[in-house]
């Protein structure tokens, strides 16, 4: 398999504290893999400084077959290229119906003249109705997004993630605060989406990494402390140091 | 006790006896003197009278000055037969009675026939009065003294050189002293009789930085602009080429027309005038009216009419240019000697570097004195602003509030000071409760939404100015600073800083300590900080963030009010005070970096001294300095988008 | 699926129609082409009303929309106004010149026409020689294109500055009244160029409309005004209603989320800002002429701020809030300044509104934001929602 994004020798402080230390990090097109770590491992940075929210002090980070400089890029042109981000809280645009957000979402011209004289056509229609049956909220099309439950704006931003057709996914925890039921329909929604794109998931609940099954990197004070199988890091003495020990 | 006032008594005693003691008995009186010098007083000729009066001058006679003062008034009267000189007074007839000089009694009667009178010409009075000069300068008293000196400082004459001269020596008191040595040396400059004494003169005020210096070097440096066929023995400044150095070929053409050297062209309003003077039948010389509707046209007709004698020819460019061949222009000193300028010219330089770097200073204690006046407008702001991330439009109209606070004391206090001390605390009051309650009424309910709490207290502000409008009437109210306010600082000539200026301040320096000490060292200055961080975490952690914002809020209003004390003290108070001061006070605190009490401090600093260096370089449009200002503001925050002093990383928000 | 632009803006056909209907109302009721029943000066008014709407909806378009509290679209406004009114006064002055060098003995050179104007346009701030600001003034076809270009190329640079750097929020809020306040500083100023604060002056009188009465004057402009309004009300509602509108919006709500759905944010807020300028641009240039006089008091960022709070008190996000806000309030606060409103007398006390209106604006701003952020808009789409449940 090819690698998609390449991240290797990262490093940015805050104030003199190190978020990210000397983080390398490489997935391949069409994975699927999950991140963990304790809290202030450097996740949320991580994703920052991949889809160019955060500049990094040092180091790159190389993007698909042409080997892109993703670090002179801004965040819609990461967006363009192909790479999808899904907060830890869900973002929708509440005030717009359901249909509208993933309308928005498409993949379609991004210029501002483009988007002020786009028609919808009959296949754009037809995407958003294939979306919103996978994300399971056909019913809910006309409703405003604001209406709808946590874990349906969750799927929501999903639906919206995939529209953009992107080739890497990353996704900030996507099961907090989701009922049992909830879940499962996320964790089906994420290995469906993996068959055809790059996932990468950051994610603090066990259960819900082991149902993904997949590699697992394991993070902690912003570099890499293990990766492996779920299995293979649990059994890793320094990751067990790091969740339990202190 | 008792030992001091015996000294008392014995200084005095002493005193009375240094007075009793009787003067050394002179040989001469006056009449022997003006005897001495009978025959040229009696002449009266400014050639030869000096003699006469230097006599009278050293005589060191009580009543030389008033004998010397009576000649200058004509009041001198000589008889004829012994020669003897006597005042009078009228009596019936032409008879006058005579009155003894010294003694002030009268000594007898004469016909005026038999008498004459002393009138001195202009040119003798003047040279008596310069030596009535040096009896004032050397008067017993020296307020008397002090006073003739600044009078010959006001008004300098040449004759005023000799009797300063003359005074030095015998002065005792060491200011004086110093005063007449220093106004010595500027006549000197200008009257000195010799180059080289006045080349030293000059050059002994090298670095100085009194007004005076400047006054006497400056028109020594004085230019006139001269055209001459050939440069003759003069003292030039500089050559000047027509055309050259905003010199333009008009000038010199100009010049020439000045000294008659060269006849005026002909104008195009005065052509215009000629050809509608010579208008026949529609036509000026040959040529339609309706065509002259361009200068050409109109030259071609003037030249028509010329050549017909009607009119005086025209001065042809090329005419011009030929004038300005044959003549060459120079900048002339009006001082003659080149040694003296070159002196006066090195020594001004010397006096400009040092008026520069004293200049520099006097632009940092003005801007540092703006700097403390932003600092108070804006510190309450930084505080509601960086805690709350509150942005309170009234904050202006709690300046305003603070400064009619002062005026309304003042009203019931007549004295100043006491007024001005009990309005700062009830400035503070008064404001910090209108802040508490716009906080409990308005602001709480909007947190979170920071662009309407903008509007909202935008509604508040216009509000509470229209009801200052209705209350106290539109035109100004005074707020007066008490006397021992008046007045500046002076270091010299050039640095001086007003005493309203030092005490605001001082007044920002107590606040920006107390401010930090509430906020680093006291409990409520931890809450506050602990708030501002992270509210969710601090209330969690039991503390009353409702409390700690209001109190905040009520301590920023708080701060506004006596602010707007302190402002009202040197601008006039109107509803609109504060709305002056708002624009300025979000400038300050969104270049300072908000949340930070040294933010503020350094964006106050900024932006006071920066507008304060432009107005130095633009001094005649205060309106033009604010525009670069303001754009300068836009600029940086370009490049510091959260201020000089910002919290960086994630603590700082998307 | 796909609906008409009718269809999806319901309020355009009722807009349009009640401002047919005012329009053509206030025609036949005029003193230029009608009963007499309004004085001109009131025609003036409306539509000079109907410009602040314009400018109304230029702000709910930015504000309401967008989420950017520009404190500045004033200043674009008045920066219209003085494109358009130099060309005012310059061709007036020409006339009147041109009219009294006619009686010359003989006929005056190109240049002597020239400084004749400016003496007679720069003479108040004691010059006669023409800015370089003026260079086009004497054509009508180039200021016009500067009454666009030089507020929009303003909007644009200050825009590209602000937005690039991240500035949001009320720190924009409060860079804009400072580029607010340094310009009308700037036109304060007697060699600014502009006659200081004098302002430009005459502009109701039209060049090359000589002889034709105010009162039909102000009915052109009525017109000319409602026209403009019209089409921006369409351009907005076009603008707003399909997906550019849904970016907008979701600019406002969460700019995050709409930067990494791959939309440039600062590009749309730039367009927004420069377009909404250009608007605001429009309709002071046609709001001077109505008003004779515009001098830089009325670029002071005070006016930028009033126009948010119409738009607030009209109803943010929705375009015939901001017309109904910016409508009701100006008007208002002409019969209230304007010393026609019945003064109460309390006994102790008589309220005058001359001296009270602000302060029953100010007090009602605080209550309409605190108890109806919707706004007067808001209130109306509940009771259109109530009609339609029913």
């Amino acid at each position: 398999m090819r690698t998609l994004l390449e991240v290797s020798g990262v490093s940015v402080s805050f104030d003199g504290f190190k978020a990210i230390n000397n983080l390398s990090f490489q997935i391949a097109e069409g994975e699927l893999r999950a991140v963990i770590g304790p809290n202030g491992a450097g996740k949320t940075t991580f994703m920052d400084i991949v889809t160019g929210k955060t500049r990094p002090d040092e180091g790159y980070v190389i993007w698909g077959e042409r080997s892109v400089n993703l670090l002179k890029m801004s965040e819609a042109q990461i967006a363009q290229a192909g790479i999808g981000r899904k907060f830890q809280r869900p973002t929708v645009f509440e005030d717009q119906s359901v249909f509208d957000n993933l309308i928005m979402s498409l993949k379609n011209d991004r210029g501002p003249l483009g988007v002020l004289l786009y028609r919808r056509s009959a296949r754009d229609n037809e995407r958003v109705q294939e979306l919103a049956e996978e994300i399971g909220l056909t019913d809910h099309l006309h409703r405003k997004a604001g209406e709808l439950s946590h874990g349906q704006k969750q799927w929501l931003e999903i639906g919206m993630l995939l529209a953009q057709e992107p080739r890497l996914l990353l996704v900030d925890e996507p099961a907090a605060g989701m009922t049992l039921a909830e879940r499962e329909h996320t964790t089906n929604l994420l290995k469906q989406a993996a068959k055809t794109r790059a996932v990468v998931v950051v994610e603090h609940d066990m259960e819900f990494v082991r149902r993904l099954d997949c590699k697992v990197t394991v993070l902690h004070e912003g570099s890499v402390l293990a990766e492996g199988s779920l299995d293979h890091v649990t059994q890793n003495q320094d990751v067990i140091d790091v969740y339990l020990g202190r | 006790m008792k030992t001091a006032r015996f000294s008392f008594l014995l200084g005095l005693s002493l005193l009375l006896m240094a007075l009793l003691v009787p003067q050394p008995i002179q040989a001469q009186t006056i009449q022997d003197i003006l005897q001495e010098h009978e025959e040229i007083i009696a002449k009266g000729s400014r050639r030869t009278i000096q003699p006469a009066i230097d006599a009278l001058r050293d005589s060191g006679l009580p009543e030389a000055q008033r004998v010397m003062e009576l000649w200058q008034d004509k009041a001198l009267w000589q008889r004829k037969d012994d020669k003897q000189f006597f005042l009078t007074e009228p009596l019936e007839g032409r008879t006058l009675q005579l009155i003894d000089l010294i003694s002030g009694q009268p000594v007898g009667t004469a016909e005026k026939s038999d008498l004459k009178q002393i009138k001195p010409n202009s040119g003798v009075r003047g040279l008596i009065g310069a030596a009535l000069v040096q009896f004032q300068l050397m008067d017993p008293h020296p307020l008397t003294r002090r006073d003739s000196l600044i009078a010959i400082q006001r008004d300098p004459k040449p004759t005023h050189l000799p009797a300063l001269r003359g005074a030095i020596e015998g002065e005792t008191d060491p200011d004086l002293k110093a005063l007449k040595e220093r106004l010595e040396r500027l006549l000197t400059i200008t009257y000195g009789e010799t180059d080289a004494e006045r080349i030293i003169a000059i050059e002994s005020f090298a670095g100085d930085l009194g007004v005076d210096a400047r006054a006497a070097l400056n028109p020594i440096l004085t230019t006139t602009r001269v055209a001459v066929t050939e440069a003759s023995d003069v003292n030039i400044a500089r050559q000047l080429t027509p055309g050259q150095n905003d010199f333009t070929a008009d000038d010199a053409y100009a010049l020439l027309i000045a000294e008659n050297l060269a006849y005026p062209a002909i104008s195009n309003d005065e052509k215009r005038l000629a050809l509608v003077a010579n208008v026949v039948d529609g036509q000026v010389a040959g040529f339609a009216v309706e065509t002259l509707n361009t200068y050409e046209a109109r030259d071609q007709a003037y030249s028509a009419l010329a050549a017909e004698g009607l009119v005086p020819a025209d001065v042809t460019r090329a005419a011009q240019q030929k004038a300005l061949q044959r003549h060459e222009f120079y900048d002339v000193y009006n001082e003659p000697s080149q040694a003296v300028t070159d002196a006066a010219r090195g020594t001004l330089q010397a006096i400009e570097t040092r008026v520069g770097l004293n200049q520099t200073a006097d632009l940092a204690l003005d801007g540092l004195s703006l700097a403390s006046i932003y600092f108070l407008a804006a510190i309450g702001l930084a505080i509601t602003f960086g805690v709350m991330g509150v942005i309170n439009m009234a904050h202006g109209e709690f300046i305003m509030m603070g400064a009619y606070t002062g005026y309304v004391v003042q009203l019931f206090i007549p004295d100043y000071t006491l007024s001005i001390i009990a309005a700062l605390p009830l400035a503070f009051a008064i404001t910090f409760a209108a802040g508490v309650a716009m906080e409990r009424t308005v602001i709480r309910w909007l947190y979170h939404r920071p662009l309407e709490t903008l509007l909202a207290t935008f509604g508040i502000s216009i509000a509470l100015q229209q009801l200052a409008k209705n209350i106290f009437g539109t035109q100004a109210r005074p707020l007066t600073a008490p006397g021992w306010l008046d007045g500046a600082w002076v270091i010299n000539d050039v640095v001086s800083i007003s005493y309203i200026r030092i005490a605001i301040f001082v007044l920002a320096l107590i606040f920006f300590a107390l401010l930090l000490f509430i906020l680093k060292r006291t409990r409520l200055g931890l809450e506050v900080r602990a708030v501002t961080q992270n509210p969710k975490m601090a209330a969690s952690m039991g503390i009353n963030t409702d409390k700690i914002n209001m109190l905040t809020f009520g301590l920023g209003s708080g701060i506004a009010g006596i602010a707007g004390v302190a402002i009202g003290l040197f601008a006039q108070v109107t509803a609109n005070l504060g709305s002056g001061y708002i624009v300025q006070s979000f400038m300050t605190v969104v270049v300072g970096g908000v949340g930070n009490i040294w933010g503020t401090l350094a964006g106050a600093t900024m932006i006071g001294s920066l507008q304060k260096i432009i107005e130095f370089f633009n001094p005649s449009n205060t309106l033009a300095a604010q525009t670069y200002m303001v754009i300068f503001i836009i600029i940086f925050i370009q490049f510091r988008p959260r201020g000089i002093i910002a919290l960086r990383g994630r603590a700082a928000g998307d | 699926m796909q609906r008409s632009f009718i269809a999806r803006n319901p309020s355009v056909l009722i807009f349009l129609g009640i401002l047919a209907v005012f329009t053509l109302g206030a025609t036949i009721l005029s003193e230029g082409f009608g009963i007499g029943l309004i004085s001109t000066s009131m025609i003036k008014t409306l539509g000079k009303t109907l410009c602040l709407c314009l400018i109304a909806i230029a702000m709910d378009l930015v504000w309401g929309y967008c989420g950017i509290l520009s404190l500045g679209h004033f200043a674009f406004f008045g920066l219209g106004g003085y494109m358009i009114g130099m060309w005012l006064m310059y061709a007036r002055t020409e006339n009147i010149i041109l009219t009294s060098l006619a009686q010359a003995p003989i006929p005056p050179t190109d240049d002597e026409i020239r400084s004749a104007i400016g003496n007679q346009i720069f003479g108040v701030v004691g010059g006669s020689d023409f800015p370089l600001i003026w260079a086009f003034a004497d054509s009508l076809t180039i200021q016009l294109v500067l009454v666009v270009l030089v507020p929009g190329l303003l909007a644009l640079v200050f825009g590209w500055l602000a937005f690039r750097s991240r500035v949001t929020g009320v720190y924009l809020s409060i860079l804009t009244q400072a580029m607010t306040l340094a310009l009308s500083l700037y036109l304060f100023q007697n060699d600014s160029g502009l006659r200081g604060n004098n302002g430009l002056s005459g502009l109701q009188n039209i060049p090359g409309a000589k002889g034709v009465p105010q009162s039909v004057i102000s009915i052109w402009f009525l017109w000319a005004s409602a026209i403009a309004l019209a089409l921006g009300y369409i351009l907005a509602a076009w603008m707003m209603s399909g997906k550019f509108g849904s970016v907008i919006r979701g600019i406002r709500d969460d700019e995050a989320r709409v930067r990494f759905l791959g939309y440039s944010v600062e590009t749309y807020k730039l367009v927004i800002f420069t377009v909404t300028a250009i608007i605001a641009a429009i309709a002071g240039a046609l709001y001077y002429p109505q008003a004779g006089i515009i001098n830089p008091a009325e670029i002071a960022p005070i006016a930028s701020i009033y126009l948010a709070v119409w738009v607030a008190i009209g109803g943010r996000g929705r375009i015939y809030g901001a017309v109904i806000g910016a409508a009701l309030v100006s008007l208002l606060s002409t019969w209230f300044t304007g010393g026609q409103a019945p003064s109460i007398p309390l006994g102790f006390y008589t309220i005058h509104w001359v001296d009270w209106w602000q302060v029953l604006l100010g007090v009602t701003f605080v209550l309409v934001t605190l108890f109806a952020p919707q706004g007067i808009g808001g209130a109306i789409d509940r009771l259109v929602r109530k009609g339609t449940q029913l």
